[in-house]
């Protein structure tokens, strides 16, 4: 065990990684830098830059050169510097990473995996605040892996970049170095497609992912306190989502509260909410809530504030269902 | 044709040069050409019997066709685009699955093992940069293939040309970028597609080694090709080349070409067509009689009824097989929609 911040987590499972010849990191200033966020910080050193290699500047290269790679047998792994910058290369996503084994009837497939730092918090400039996770999960072929916390960001990004699919590897962006905590030495695997309930309770199901964990563990704390036993579900991926998961926990609590960052209207909380609707509804005391951002640009620095959910916002929606 | 563009074999079947292949290989090449075009004429055909979704026909072009996948090796990469049907034939890629595609069934799309000719490129020009990535990957894993990418003269003013073409020259892939300049990109004639004179101008832009052919002459392309191909899998880079040619025919069976082109320029093309003047030249070398062309085409022409025949004969996707190849294996909530469907129906 270490401790290590995801960051540093990530960093790990990439040296892990880069010990089976056929994985390359690619992406801007992955090599000599590290990565913007340092992500791959020393891995060019130790692998080489053949196999950790700094690109030119197009998203869309990068993602279409990774998948040719994929396609003829390799393991890239594509690094992508912010979210608003994932856009050039999106169509490479949709119509070919996610396509190519349906569209060749499983002869050939791209299993790459692209990291993406997303998510606000950070006082960045325009397009660098993003959180539009639903572009990606709403296109077929895809998975959708979004780590919260360093010990699950290691284990994610193996199984992620194991995965006979193409992944989109969501990293939040505030909590890259946030959090701390003891991560395994030894590589590991932690299933794509599973969520975690982080905290058991029987009064409500706070179900939320990402950075929107910080609060949302803060706030099920606070409402411990006020005599509130909240269950924390963290979805961990979003694309194969765990219903199971969600749907027992809310069958037994009978309240809901989907929390993300991304903008209201069909974000992700949208399909939280009409899963519940189909499955639970009948178990259900009150009507789901959803606390979001906002359909409005990410608000530069100096009102940030106003679009991110924190925890007020979690436990006032929270006791909103708690009146019935 | 402008003078800096390689020529061997003229419209009139006479050499201006030296013939890069043998004449035995030249009547393999030949007999290419007649498939590939008995194949082409037989898909409008069928098209407009309502057999057949609509179809790309590359008449015209069937010296690009063959003779940009002449040099390659069998398991070299083939990235190529809808009206590619005959390189891709020509590289491997079965006949009824080409015919399958063009029916409408992705099991077209299903390469036999050991071939890897991708299922053809629909969209425009996104696909330049994956035969930059497996070219990558070969040069990575020292396995010492060569990719060929088709595109036409509309792809280059996409942007993934760019990027593609920049990948190429930074990373020195064993690439070769094989752009069929064939006039029009639907309605767009080469001069509204671009102010630069030549695209093969663009080559040094990049830092990459660029060759203009007449591309209606089977041994211009032949040589043009195998050049760059012995380039590329010998360590030397991606290579450029472009190839003039004419698309005689409309952008598919659901244009008309009569809204945006005269029939002058296209005469003009047709009497330098690259079947012709091959034959020609077989002819006066007494390499060729209507017997055994006639012998060819009409084995082709079977072919295409058999191939369309194999593929109307196999039953349509169940319901249950849309879901089946989205994943190596489908996720749970697909295994739940699949249920849906087998419950509600369509």
């Amino acid at each position: 065990m270490t401790e290590r911040t995801m960051a540093q987590a990530l960093n790990a499972a990439l040296s892990d990684a880069l010990a089976d010849p056929s994985v390359v990191l690619l992406g801007e200033d992955v090599g000599m830098t590290g990565g913007v966020f340092r992500v791959t910080d020393g891995l060019r050193e130790t692998f080489g830059g053949d196999r950790v290699i700094d690109t030119p500047v197009a998203e869309s290269g990068i993602i279409g050169a990774a998948f040719g790679m994929a396609v003829a047998g390799m393991r890239p792994i594509a690094e992508l510097q912010f979210m608003g910058f994932s856009y050039p290369g999106y169509d490479q996503i949709v119509n070919h990473v996610s396509r190519i084994r349906n569209r060749s009837r499983h002869r050939f497939t791209a299993p790459l995996v692209i990291r993406i730092p997303y998510g606000g918090g950070i006082g960045a400039a325009e397009h660098h605040s993003e959180s539009f996770e639903t572009i990606y999960t709403h296109v077929p072929g895809l998975k959708v892996v979004v780590p919260s916390r360093p010990i699950d960001a290691k284990g994610l990004l193996a199984s992620a970049i194991a995965d006979p699919d193409p992944v989109i590897f969501l990293e939040p962006i505030r909590a890259y170095r946030a959090i701390k905590e003891d991560v395994p030495d030894a590589p590991y695997l932690t299933p794509i497609g599973v969520a975690s309930i982080e905290r058991t309770g029987s009064d409500v199901t706070l179900i939320a992912y990402g950075a929107m964990m910080k609060e949302t563990r803060q706030a099920a704390e606070l409402l411990g306190a006020n005599g509130v036993d909240a269950e924390v579900i963290d979805l961990r991926t979003l694309v194969p989502l765990d219903v199971e998961t969600i749907v027992a926990s809310v069958q037994n609590t009978g309240r809901a509260v989907v929390i993300h960052e991304a903008p209201r209207t069909t974000g992700f909380g949208a399909e939280i909410a009409a899963l519940i609707g189909e499955k639970a509804l009948y178990s259900l005391k009150a009507p789901v809530e959803r606390v979001t951002g906002w359909d409005v640009v990410v608000p530069l620095r100096r009102a940030e504030k106003h679009y991110t959910p924190g925890v007020d916002r979690i436990v006032n929606a929270t006791m909103r269902t708690m009146e019935s | 044709m402008p003078q800096d563009t390689l020529q061997i074999l003229a419209p009139n079947g006479e050499l201006v040069g030296d013939p890069p292949i043998d004449l035995d290989r030249i009547r393999e090449l030949y007999e290419a050409m007649v498939v590939a075009r008995v194949y082409d004429r037989k898909c409008t055909a069928m098209q407009k019997q309502g057999r057949l979704a609509t179809y790309a026909p590359f008449e015209g072009q069937e010296a690009c066709q063959i003779g940009a996948v002449a040099p390659l090796n069998a398991d070299d990469w083939v990235v190529a685009t809808y009206r590619d049907a005959g390189a891709m034939w020509f590289a491997g890629y079965p006949m009824v699955n080409l015919i399958l595609g063009r029916t409408g069934d992705e099991r077209g799309g299903k390469t036999p093992e050991g071939i890897n000719v991708l299922p053809p490129s629909i969209t425009v020009g996104g696909h330049m940069i994956h035969a930059v990535g497996t070219a990558w990957a070969d040069k990575l894993q020292d396995t010492g293939r060569v990719s060929l990418t088709m595109f036409g003269d509309g792809a280059t003013s996409e942007g993934d040309f760019h990027e593609a073409m920049n990948f190429a020259g930074v990373f020195d892939t064993p690439t070769v970028f094989f752009c069929q300049n064939n006039g029009w990109a639907i309605s767009l004639p080469f001069e509204q597609q671009t102010a630069a004179e030549s695209l093969v101008d663009k080559a040094v832009g990049y830092g990459m080694r660029g060759v203009r052919i007449d591309g209606n002459d089977l041994l211009a392309v032949v040589a043009a090709a195998t050049t760059a191909t012995e380039d590329a899998r010998a360590g030397r880079g991606p290579t450029f080349i472009e190839a003039m040619t004419y698309r005689v025919g409309p952008h598919t069976t659901a244009d008309d070409p009569g809204r945006y082109r005269t029939e002058t320029l296209t005469d003009q093309w047709r009497a330098k067509d690259p079947i012709d003047r091959v034959r020609v030249y077989l002819e006066a070398q007494g390499q060729w009689t209507e017997a055994w062309e006639a012998g060819i085409a009409q084995a082709a022409s079977q072919q295409v009824e058999d191939a369309v025949a194999e593929a109307e004969a196999l039953e349509p996707f169940t319901g249950d097989e849309i879901f089946s190849a989205m994943f190596a294996e489908p996720t749970l909530p697909l295994l739940d929609q699949r249920e849906m469907l087998r419950r509600d129906g369509p």
